[in-house]
């Protein structure tokens, strides 16, 4: 797993979604269904992705069963990238 | 006076091949209901409820997603004579349990006679149901006849009176489901009738909707005005609309949608999240009303949007604003379409100190007001101080409103029925605000509900929700809203005491109530903050004063801040 991604991707989700800087985050932690992340902040998700590695996750994938955790969604960019 | 069974019915006979509803999901091709499909359809549920053995005037339970098994379902008891009711499907966030905790609480007051979900969720459901209670038949989508010939006879909605109760609505959590708005076939016609004059609603017109159905915004604007009125419709799912806001921009401009209703969040959050290349060939110079409804509403919000969106066409009175709610049906005021919403700025310290809503001089702190419009034809609004008195002009109070289309009752709650009303009959909304020169201003609420992205949260569902947490202390929870400007609703707060004052323990049980009201409400918190008892304020009679609390937390955020 890309440890600067998972960096950016925490910093991002902690900072922005979830408003509690510095707040750790577990890889395997579920995101969407263990409700850490609402169905409001999941289009910003899918545009900071866009913008930052330039993988399109389209909107009718964001759901848990696509991507659910950190892991899940690092996979899931690096096998798009 | 006619019932909605019977315009449903005439619309069918009239012209069966009109498209009365485009129904759009996400990756599928965009799908065109007719008056036949509508009929035939709904008639399918008609004889399935009878077939079940559900009378004339018992409750329906629909638990369904967006789609046509919702609407043909709905119509179904409409045409059946039967009591439908939305509930809002269970989320892939929302914790089983408490869903059917939620619905237990629904069944237990609203006493339904049949439930209808899919083929997949029916065991969920059957989990939520007790020996001896109400509910005698739990049907799914997947048992209905594939076509069916609508038959009058089978049509026992058509004997249905104007003063019959036709639909429930809820609002969500266990209190709002424990209070089931219950409106007559009369009160709805009403409705439609008054409210279709303040739009100047005409057959040229093309509504646009995303919201849900369970709630009165998207179930009368969004669903029975058009389809009743005979305007087009093109429906979208709540669902794919959060996910990818650009879908309505996308609607309205190939469908040359004239009318949207959307919640004040909205506003910001389309103007946030949607990229230009979503929007390449997208014109919005068809759409003649975007109506701002179901939160407070703000000018900035609008001018976010204006800005965003002018570009691709959008007009400037395209904005308008509306003050509705479930129990006068929907809408009790609404702007003139043919203007701007009126705007003004007053002096804060008159508004916070006296209550009054005077125009600020020059140079003084001032607060933007945005009104709500002035009171459709058949609703009469007023504003009343805490004895019930009418107040002057300018000055804040209880909104009060009386209309040929108010709710018959609280659905088997006469306690909160008669609480609702004044002695002479006036309907007290719990909103505070006040009228200028006919225009209503909305200002804030009397109750303790917050209102997120549209949706009504009482605070005591999520308090009880947070005490169960291992190392909160029960009953010592408060929870409210703060408005978030750039998001253009509340966020929640949640304040609970704990005896741990060791920071990885109380991250813990942040992080662990957090968690319970996610699951157990689908609202995510913005704060949890975690206080050493005694910090929460209560009354002499032992209740948590909410407002109280959200000052000092305001206070303690003040100070905390560097």
């Amino acid at each position: 797993m890309d440890n600067a991604m998972l960096d950016t991707l925490t910093e991002y989700i902690t900072t922005k979604i979830l408003k509690q800087p510095g707040r750790a985050l577990n890889p395997q932690e579920p995101l969407i269904s263990g409700g850490l992340i609402d169905s409001f902040s999941l289009v910003d998700l899918a545009l900071f992705v866009e913008d930052t590695f330039g993988v399109h996750i389209d909107d009718t994938e964001l759901n848990a069963s696509t991507f659910d955790t950190l892991e899940q969604l690092i996979s899931l960019i690096e096998a798009r990238r | 006076m006619t019932t909605l069974t019977h315009l449903l019915f005439q619309s069918y006979q009239r012209d069966p091949d009109r498209v009365a509803i485009i129904v759009q999901h996400a990756g599928q091709p965009d799908r065109p209901v007719t008056s036949r499909d509508l009929l035939e359809g709904s008639s399918r549920y008609a004889q399935a409820y009878r077939q079940a053995g559900i009378q004339p005037g018992e409750v329906v339970i629909l638990i369904l997603q967006h789609g046509e098994d919702l609407i043909y379902s709905f119509f179904g008891a409409v045409l059946g004579g039967q009591i439908p009711s939305i509930m809002p499907f269970l989320t892939e966030k929302l914790s089983p349990e408490r869903y059917r905790a939620d619905l237990a609480a629904l069944i237990g007051i609203t006493r339904p006679s049949a439930i209808v979900t899919y083929p997949e969720f029916e065991s969920e459901v059957r989990a939520a149901l007790k020996q001896g209670d109400s509910v005698r038949a739990v049907l799914n989508t997947g048992g209905m006849t594939s076509r069916f010939q609508p038959d009058l006879s089978l049509l026992p909605g058509l004997e249905r009176s104007p003063d019959d109760i036709v639909l429930l609505q809820h609002s969500s959590g266990t209190t709002g489901l424990q209070k089931g708005v219950a409106l007559s076939h009369r009160a709805v016609l009403n409705q439609l009738e008054a409210y279709s004059q303040s739009l100047g609603l005409n057959s040229e017109d093309v509504i646009v909707s995303w919201l849900p159905l369970y709630h009165d915004m998207g179930l009368i604007a969004g669903f029975l005005m058009p389809v009743l009125r005979e305007i087009k419709l093109v429906l979208l799912s709540p669902f794919d609309w959060v996910r990818a806001p650009y879908r309505l921009m996308q609607a309205v401009s190939q469908y040359r949608g004239t009318l949207s209703w959307l919640p004040n969040f909205a506003y910001n959050f389309c103007a946030q999240k949607i990229r230009d290349r979503q929007l390449e060939g997208v014109d919005l110079s068809s759409w003649r009303a975007v109506i701002n409804c179901s939160e407070p509403v703000r000018w900035e919000s609008h001018r976010l949007f204006y800005e965003r969106f002018q570009p691709y066409g959008l007009r400037s009175n395209a904005l308008q604003t509306c003050y509705a709610m479930a129990e006068n049906v929907f809408g009790v005021t609404q702007s003139d379409l043919n203007a701007q919403p009126v705007v003004e700025e007053i002096d804060s310290e008159a508004y916070l100190t006296q209550r009054v809503a005077r125009p600020a001089l020059d140079g003084r702190p001032a607060l933007k007001m945005m009104s709500s419009g002035r009171a459709i034809g058949n609703t009469q609004v007023r504003v009343l101080d805490d004895k019930h008195r009418d107040v002057p002009e300018r000055v804040v109070g209880e909104i009060a409103l009386r209309s040929n289309c108010m709710l018959t009752g609280y659905y088997n709650r006469p306690d909160a029925t008669q609480k609702a009303f004044t002695k002479d009959g006036w309907y007290l909304t719990g909103d505070y605000g006040y009228l200028a020169g006919g225009e209503l201003f909305v200002s804030g609420r009397k109750k303790d509900m917050i209102i997120v992205g549209g949706k009504n949260i009482y605070p005591q569902d999520l308090e009880s929700i947070a005490s169960q947490v291992p190392g909160v202390h029960p009953g010592r929870v408060v929870a409210f809203g703060i408005y978030n400007e750039e998001a253009g609703t509340e966020d929640v707060v949640l304040v609970a005491e704990v005896d741990t004052e060791d920071a990885l323990e109380r991250q813990q049980i942040a992080d662990a109530v957090r968690q319970a009201v996610t699951r157990n409400s689908a609202i995510a918190l913005r704060h949890v903050y975690l206080v050493s008892p005694p910090w929460i304020i209560k009354t002499s009679s032992g209740k948590t004063a909410r407002s109280a609390n959200r000052e000092k937390y305001l206070k303690e955020m003040a100070t905390a801040s560097p």
